[in-house]
């Protein structure tokens, strides 16, 4: 599928990315991306390991800036905005990090009501309203009183979920949301990211390699391989491709575009001489 | 290898800046800086005070050996006191402060920086700067005077015990020698250097721990330079603070 | 970071301690520093040709005991002499007027005093009184020049008796 041109420009992008590049010293991580991630979907972000698909959310958010290229974000260019503006944009965003990122010394409660206090000056009675109805959207109302150390993995990801949205946010973003999750926990979490997604009308960016679970929820999938962008489409129209790159990630295999075997020298010469040759790259 | 010196300093200066205009969070939080208070300062008070005591007492009994060389050693108050004012309470307290204080600012520090706590705030655009940084630095700031003062005045009684009580000193004479000898402003560069000390080893601590590699590796590496670079800057500042009191 | 009460009474513990100690670090060990509550004792006067290094703080003392200490050293431009004020306590109030004040050393590397010798008077010293008889600290360069110019005067004097002779 060629990149960029079957891409709708949708008058209601909520994230868009044109001709990103961003690398440091000889390392391109971005070679021209373009991406879109449009209001009221989820859109899902895949690669293999190192492809930099975190770094992308830290260009979207503004905490790096890139080397060239547009990240526009509420139709406004992030790249040109100040410190405040910055800001400004960020309260209108939630994030889910990969480990929850919970702060250690407050509570579950504490926890979910921290950008609350921080920006807004409620009372104590709806501040509570609010905190303990977003957990219990999470399904962990019970739990506010725990603290975080307390949690398992999939419950403390729930609490970080609940944070994330406690401010009624615009635009979610997932930092491989499910990496290190059972089974159980795992079906938790995406459902309540595409039910989330749906009941509140709000725009999910999720970045994650798990290709069967991204699948169910995604409306929209690109997958990122040496810093481009090598296909997108929806679920299906990705399963559908014969792309041997697309092929290869949504089927698992070993070997193929993505080689098994990191750079190295001649088998034979490695066993068999001193062990001096170079690696050929 | 200057270059390099010279950008970190810079660093090191352009942050406490950025900390310094987060200061009025004595104000808006300040129970925050009061918790930090509490474990930079009270939670080093029996460390402190222990040390105190034995450093006392090495120098009631190096003292009086020294005085009596010269039949002086009634003397011993004035020696005691002006050892402590001026040079070993805050130098000492400042040493044990890194080790204790130091250490545990920045692993904390660190240890949210390494767990993305740190970027998880500023995601949610609250600057970590003032949250987390700016009430540790000010509590280190506060509690630094605070535990050398307490440290001087154990160390005396240490002094005492020793000079007075086992060496038999006469009591009136230890005290009245001192208070004829040791003047405000020997008071005040002690102070001073207290204020100074409370703030480079504040300084680096909190430094160290928010610029830590985000491993578990880099939180170790991070503490033991706090302790390093602490423990230097602290010698180096006695020096020239020394050296500018007895120029006066 | 839950507000802990028995944190806060730590913390406020502590820091009381630490202002305690600065503050008796202030007060207490500086001669010269400030004094909490009022001076006690009655005031003494004393003048004096040459006070050596005797501070304001210094003990004064009479027969080896400390009876007061030095308030003030001032200078006094009509007789060229030093001015000392010295505050006696209160329970030390039979000193006669006729006694002596003199500047002495304590020690080796001890600081100056005041030194009061008691004379024979039956009226004593009140507030404001004057000690007349008083004798200045000994000044080492003085001590020396003084035996230089003695032993330079034997000198001359050894050679003025000889002229006579010749004549």
């Amino acid at each position: 599928m060629p990149e960029g041109a079957a891409v709708a420009a949708s008058k209601d992008a909520v994230v868009r990315v044109r001709g990103l590049h961003y690398g440091f010293g000889s390392r391109k991580i971005f070679d021209g991306i373009d991406l879109e991630a449009a209001h009221g979907r989820v859109t899902a972000v895949m690669g293999p390991s190192g492809t930099g698909k975190t770094t992308l959310l830290r260009l979207i958010t503004g905490q790096v800036a890139p080397a060239a290229g547009s990240v526009e974000v509420f139709g406004r260019e992030v790249t040109t905005l100040d410190t405040a503006g910055v800001y400004s944009l960020r309260r209108r965003m939630g994030m889910l990090f990969q480990n929850g990122a919970l702060l250690t010394d407050l509570s579950v409660f504490e926890n979910v009501a921290f950008p609350v206090r921080a920006h807004a000056r409620l009372p104590e009675r709806v501040l509570r309203q609010l905190v303990l109805t977003k957990l219990h959207a999470v399904g962990l109302r019970g739990a506010a009183e725990l603290m975080p150390s307390e949690l398992s993995g999939g419950m403390a990801r729930r609490v970080a979920l609940a944070r994330a949205i406690v401010m009624d946010p615009d635009l979610l973003i997932y930092d491989e949301p499910f990496v290190g999750l059972d089974p159980v926990s795992m079906g938790v979490i995406v459902r309540l990211i595409r039910d989330l997604n749906d009941a509140l009308g709000i725009t999910s960016i999720v970045v994650s390699h798990d290709v069967r679970e991204l699948a169910s929820i995604a409306h929209h999938s690109y997958l990122l391989s040496g810093g481009k962008v090598v296909a997108h489409g929806t679920p299906a129209e990705l399963d559908a491709s014969p792309l041997p790159i697309v092929r290869q990630f949504m089927s698992g295999e070993s070997d193929g575009p993505v080689p098994f075997h990191y750079p190295a020298a001649d088998y034979h010469a490695d066993l068999l001489g001193d062990g001096k040759e170079r690696p050929r790259s | 290898m200057i270059g390099d010196t010279l950008s970190r300093i810079g660093r090191v200066g352009i942050f406490l800046v950025r900390v310094l205009r987060h200061a009025g969070v004595v104000f808006t939080e300040p129970r925050a800086v009061v918790h930090q208070i509490y474990n930079a300062g009270a939670r080093s008070l029996v460390i402190i005070m222990l040390c105190g005591l034995f450093v006392g007492m090495v120098l009631g009994l190096q003292g009086y050996d020294l005085l009596q060389r010269f039949g002086s050693e009634d003397a011993l108050g004035v020696a005691a006191a002006l050892g402590l004012l001026k040079e070993l309470g805050p130098v000492v307290t400042a040493l044990l402060f890194a080790g204790r204080a130091g250490t545990s600012l920045t692993s904390e520090i660190g240890l949210m920086r390494a767990t993305d706590q740190l970027t998880a705030m500023e995601i949610m655009a609250v600057d970590p700067l003032r949250k987390v940084v700016a009430p540790r630095l000010i509590g280190g700031i506060i509690a630094m005077p605070l535990l050398v003062a307490v440290f001087n005045v154990i160390g005396l009684f240490g002094a005492q015990l020793i000079g007075v009580q086992v060496m038999g000193v006469d009591t009136g004479a230890f005290w009245s020698q001192m208070q004829g000898a040791v003047e405000l402003d020997d008071v005040n560069e002690g102070i001073v250097k207290s204020f100074c000390f409370g703030i480079a080893c504040s300084l680096v601590a909190v430094y160290e721990g928010y610029h830590a590699q985000p491993t578990a590796a880099g939180v170790g590496l991070a503490t033991t330079r706090t302790v390093v670079i602490s423990s230097v800057l602290t010698l180096l500042i006695d020096y020239i603070l020394t050296a500018a009191f007895l120029g006066r | 970071m839950k507000p802990n009460r028995s944190l806060e009474i730590g913390t406020g513990l502590f820091v009381l301690l630490g202002f305690a100690a600065l503050a008796f670090l202030t007060t207490q060990l500086p001669g010269s520093g400030m004094r909490l509550g009022a001076a006690q004792g009655y005031k003494v006067l004393a003048k004096f040709d040459n006070v050596g290094d005797l501070k304001a703080g210094s003990p004064v003392s009479m027969s080896g005991v400390r009876i007061g200490r030095v308030e003030a050293i001032a200078f006094d431009a009509t007789d060229y002499r030093a001015e000392v004020t010295l505050r006696i306590e209160p329970q030390f109030d039979k000193i006669p007027d006729d006694s002596d004040a003199s500047i002495q050393t304590a020690g080796l590397l001890g600081g100056k005093y005041v030194g009061i010798g008691a004379g024979g008077s039956e009226t004593f010293l009140a507030d404001g009184g004057r000690i007349e008889f008083t004798q200045s600290a000994i000044v080492l360069e003085s001590l020396v020049n003084k035996f230089f110019a003695n032993f330079a005067d034997k000198g001359s004097s050894t050679g003025t008796a000889a002229e006579p002779a010749k004549e």
